[in-house]
């Protein structure tokens, strides 16, 4: 009897959790994989295909098309955004700078924007026919390169999510600099350390966890980017096609092309992806972290 | 580093959760009921039953975008007091109709009409989605709408909605821009490229129209030239860009473009109605019912803007095309059909038409479009011409044996990834054509249809 109630009183701890986990998490998960496994067709209606969708994803050439702009985002937004969270970051906790308070929620502002504010303010800024590119261009005869053009479009989401979430990051590194025990500092000074060396040897060490988190949350974040490109593509519809990102895909195929089960079957796949790269990366981190 | 293990699968699981967002949305995969409409014609017993639910009253609910039924519901509901009419915009076109299929596939919420565009109907009707009104005696109306309109709202011998206005095409221009720098009213589209030249040579900013790439506007040039890309047989489709008319239109059309002689602006937005405004965009070739967007739209154009019939492919050439216009339908999952039908034909054929043809709709009933009160009407805002005249003679002249894609929604959502390369520069317009017509054949095929 009173073991039945200890294994009871267990679950009514955790099963809040659990119930809300079940529902908004498992189950479109699970809602999500069965969609993937069937075909509707306009003719022939619903037919259980297995995995000919997750084939046909994996031959799919806009699917990897939007990947690779992804991945290229990956890898040049991301190392610049937390650069300049970090400079952001120890320039703060130096200790230097006049008016942090004002500067951290400067930096911080962007984050509070909503991204399809964000990204509408930026499209009108980019406009090279009636934005600000094109009084720019008009009021000094200039002819600036069109941001929104295909081969700049890229660079200019890059440009938005920047500026939308260096701040953010800016906070997470510089609360994990807070933490440092000042003595730290004061011992480094005493042994003759300068500012930059107590950067290196103190701060940077000290911020490995932090980043680490940041890198993955980035990393979710631009393999998920739909906003700015869904948003911007009112502006520039033949810049930004309907597979820029696997999300803008998925989201085309669902609801323009009714395609369920085959956007079903792409995000799984997507998931599954940034799942494996998120854990290595993590992975890697904590060898570093263990080697040191 | 168990601790650290889970985090780390958390943080993956995070990641696959939030792909799985764009996914998680209503779809049934297992419940799609064609639910085959019972299509006999019996025209009396239809009639009766018609008025049986008008006297029985009930609550009706509409889906339309167009402003000019709000006076078509209060007149109905003032002649059917038992009536009430809940008229709801569940947004413009393409937004309405993935809400429309949403609700269709969830199999709640459906509206008892809806209003759908004509390139849109098919979708709808070959899904058995939309209600064969032929069980209403719709096929008896005949003769009460112009041709174009008429066959457009079939699928085979079915009738799946009713005509509610027509968009036969024409040149409306703004006359002010057109006498400062001698430019002619354009009767060819020869015409109308050196009319283009000339006025961006003469004014840089001033362009003779806009273009981005919009499908409607383009399969509609490619209809009165000729072309008849999209061969549809019930679920065997063919795609051909590569057709004489087709050819006509993109050897023409593409001067235009590469020349940028036309104004990278995106038709409906901001840029558009300000380019419109101040003369920078001088014409615009479009469908009948402009003039109600361009009164309350452009209102700086009062008394600088008329309407010229549609340039032509041959010098002397009467052909023309339909550009937008919708029809209502009665959605299959109705609650109630009969009462949706007097709806449709109140609005669409009875005493609605005028109503909304007052309210500055291009209707697509013969009765009303041949009536001298409407053909003589004076345009204050076109600087008193009749307007009606050219764009009811348009309607006449529609070239026939056009019919869209069985999923024209779809392929039009994809229209500007392929053709609309030829506007950024990376290809020219038969190529785009050519791969939005291996795009369009590709998800034909994924939908089950035999495309050739």
């Amino acid at each position: 009897m009173a073991v039945t109630r200890r294994s009871w009183t267990g679950w009514r701890f955790a099963g809040p959790f659990l119930a809300v986990f079940a529902l908004v998490y498992v189950a479109p998960i699970a809602y999500s994989f069965y969609l993937s496994l069937f075909r509707t067709r306009l003719i022939g209606g619903t037919t259980f295909v297995g995995f000919d969708n997750y084939v046909q994803a994996v031959g799919d050439p806009q699917f990897w098309s939007a990947f690779g702009r992804v991945a290229l985002f990956l890898a040049v937004q991301v190392p610049i955004m937390l650069f300049l969270a970090l400079l952001a970051a120890l320039a703060i906790d130096s200790g230097r700078l006049y008016g942090t308070g004002f500067f951290r929620i400067s930096v911080f502002l962007p984050y509070a924007v909503p991204a399809a504010v964000a990204a509408l303010m930026w499209g009108f800024m980019y406009g090279a026919q009636f934005g600000l590119v094109g009084d720019l261009n008009d009021a000094f005869g200039l002819s600036l390169p069109d941001p929104l053009s295909a081969e700049l479009v890229l660079l200019s989401i890059g440009n938005i999510v920047t500026w939308e979430f260096v701040g953010y990051n800016m906070l997470i590194l510089y609360s994990a600099l807070r933490v440092v025990n000042p003595s730290l500092y004061e011992a480094a000074q005493i042994d003759g350390a300068g500012q930059l060396r107590i950067v290196w040897a103190i701060k940077l060490p000290a911020l490995r966890g932090a980043l680490l988190v940041a890198t993955i949350f980035s990393i979710i974040g631009s393999f998920h980017l739909f906003n700015e490109p869904a948003i911007l593509r009112n502006l520039a519809p033949n810049a930004i096609t309907t597979y820029f990102t696997p999300n803008l895909y998925a989201y085309w195929l669902s609801f323009a092309g009714q395609r369920f089960d085959y956007s079903a079957a792409i995000a799984i796949v997507m998931g599954v992806i940034t799942m494996v790269v998120a854990y290595a990366v993590q992975l890697r981190g904590m060898r570093r972290g263990a080697l040191s | 580093m168990t601790t650290n293990r889970r985090h780390t699968l958390l943080l993956g699981a995070v990641a696959l959760s939030m792909s799985l967002l764009a996914a998680a949305c209503g779809a049934d995969p297992g419940g799609s009921d064609p639910g085959g409409g019972s299509a006999a014609p019996a025209s009396t017993a239809a009639a009766n039953e018609v008025q049986a639910a008008l006297d029985a009253g009930g609550t009706l609910k509409v889906w339309a975008w167009e402003p000019t039924l709000k006076q078509v519901v209060a007149g109905f509901q003032a002649k059917y007091p038992k009536v009430t009419v809940d008229l709801v915009n569940a947004g413009t076109g393409n937004d309405q109709y993935t809400a429309l299929q949403n609700a269709i596939k969830a199999g709640s919420g459906v509206p008892d009409v809806a209003q759908i565009e004509y390139y849109a109907l098919p979708q709808f009707s070959l899904a058995k989605s939309v209600t064969d009104l032929r069980a209403f005696g719709a096929d008896q109306l005949q003769g009460t709408f112009t041709p174009g309109p008429w066959a457009s709202v079939h699928s085979g011998a079915g009738v799946y909605g009713l005509p509610m206005d027509s968009g036969p095409m024409a040149l409306f221009y703004n006359k002010d821009v057109f006498d400062k720098h001698g430019i002619e009213v354009p009767a060819t589209w020869d015409d109308f490229v050196a009319a283009a030249e000339k006025l961006h040579a003469a004014d840089p900013k001033a362009y003779i129209t806009n273009d981005t790439g919009d499908a409607g506007f383009t399969t509609s040039l490619i209809w009165q030239a000729g072309g008849r890309p999209y061969q549809v047989d019930g679920t065997s489709v063919a795609v051909n860009f590569g057709d004489a008319g087709t050819q006509k239109f993109t050897s023409t059309w593409q001067k235009l473009v590469s020349g940028k002689l036309v104004a990278p602006i995106g038709s409906w937005s901001d840029a558009w109605y300000k380019g419109l405004s101040d003369g920078t965009i001088a014409s615009l070739v479009i469908g009948a019912w402009m003039p109600a967007n361009l009164e309350s739209g452009v209102k700086a154009g009062a008394g600088k803007w008329r309407v010229a019939p549609m340039p032509q492919w041959e010098s002397g050439g009467k052909a023309t095309s339909e550009n937008g216009g919708s029809s209502l339908a009665v959605p299959e999952a109705a609650a109630n059909k009969a009462l949706a039908y007097a709806f449709l034909k109140y609005a669409a054929v009875e005493e609605g038409v005028q109503a909304r043809v007052d309210g500055g709709a291009f209707p697509a009933t013969t009765a009303q479009l041949s009536s001298p009160a409407f053909q003589d009407k004076e345009f204050p805002y076109f600087g008193g011409q009749q307007v009606n005249k050219v764009l009811a003679e348009s309607a006449n002249q529609v070239a026939d044996g056009w019919s869209y894609l069985p999923y024209q929604v779809y392929a039009n959502s994809v229209f500007n990834d392929t053709v609309g390369k030829a506007y950024a520069g990376g290809a020219t317009l038969s190529e785009g054509l050519k791969s939005w017509q291996d795009a369009s054949i590709k998800y034909g095929q994924e939908q089950g249809f035999s495309v050739r």
